[in-house]
């Protein structure tokens, strides 16, 4: 058997999930189409973000929504030097876990810093979200976190 | 998120209720030798297995050697469109993308000559009706869509013969 008799063939397997995301997480992502970012107020008064139904160590309901961020503190990251064709960014960037001014939890999200010595743990970094038409409430609305003081790109 | 209002759309905009959480995954998939020339097979209207040289025994699809004795498969053997329903479940449930009205059949058919039952379609009789032991052939699709592919075989159908013996597919069971 020749090797051009060999197949070869794409295939694609898709689940096109759709969820119902409840009163707080649709507040968080409302918000979010709107360019900002809200928190909610757990059982210690600190403030959870993404916001959550139930305080995550009392199990009480949580209180009232808060708006936090846009700017905030890294706490921890990971450089990318090789996105992948999912990734939110097609250039290297780093995934990073941010606290956002005023919250008491830190949000995963990429980093758009330029070069790994450029961000360091501790760096204050401010949400860049997409232009208001392209904002759907997604937490894609935010495009990136950028450096305070720039050096993203 | 298809189902929200852009921001942009100047329609008054409510709070957002849905997400779109699609998972999706993309292969790059090769069948290999073997299946490749079951599926070559299959593009021109045949069902193509091979015989093990060690135990005699059929395999269709044949995935290049046998599992019993851990050696290649080389002699390609064509088998007859005609099987026995060996075992089978009537499917009542619909579900997203489904492209045959329920409820449907889909069975294990034991091809004649083939020592491997195979999954197909069991149309042109009621599901009730359907039955362990049955004979059936393949339909194929009209020569100019035959593709190397299982769709090339639309379904099969009873052929009129008089139901199996059951010693003749206990085995396979
Ligand atoms: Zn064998």
């Amino acid at each position: 058997m020749a090797d051009s008799d060999v197949l070869h063939a794409k295939h694609v397997l898709e689940y096109p999930y759709s969820r119902s995301v409840g009163p707080v997480i649709g507040a968080f992502l409302t918000a979010l189409r709107d360019g900002r970012f809200v928190g909610v107020v757990g059982s210690g008064g600190s403030v959870i973000v993404p916001p959550t139904e139930y305080d995550p160590i009392t199990g009480d309901d949580t209180g009232e929504l808060v708006e936090v961020g846009p700017g905030g503190v890294v706490e921890s990251w990971a450089w990318v030097s090789h996105p992948r064709r999912k990734h939110p960014l097609a250039h290297p960037f780093a995934w990073a876990l941010i606290t956002l001014d005023g919250a008491g939890t830190a949000l995963l999200h990429a980093v758009d810093a330029g070069a790994p010595d450029a961000l360091s743990t501790g760096a204050r970094v401010t949400a860049r979200f997409r232009p208001a038409g392209e904002r759907v409430g997604s937490m894609s609305d935010v495009e990136a976190f950028v450096l305070e003081g720039g050096a993203a790109r | 998120m298809t189902d929200q209002p852009s921001a942009g759309s100047g329609e008054p905009i409510g709070p957002v209720t849905m997400l779109a959480t699609p998972i999706r995954l993309d292969f790059d998939f090769t069948p290999g030798v073997a299946q490749s020339r079951f599926l070559r097979g299959l593009e021109r209207g045949t069902f193509l297995g091979q015989r093990c040289p060690t135990c005699h025994k059929v395999y269709v699809p044949s995935r290049g050697t046998c599992p019993t004795d851990g050696v290649a498969t080389t002699e390609d053997v064509e088998l007859a469109g005609t099987g026995t329903v060996t075992t089978y479940c009537v499917v009542n449930v619909p579900f997203a993308g489904q492209s045959i009205e329920i409820p449907y059949i889909a069975a294990q058919v034991l091809l004649d000559g083939a020592n491997l039952s195979f999954m197909g379609l069991i149309q042109e009789i009621p599901a009730d009706e359907v039955r362990m032991g049955m004979r059936v052939e393949a339909v194929w699709v009209a020569p100019d869509e035959l593709t190397p592919s299982l769709a090339s075989v639309r379904y099969f159908r009873p052929n009129g013969e008089p139901d199996a013996d059951y010693d003749t597919y206990k085995e396979y069971l």
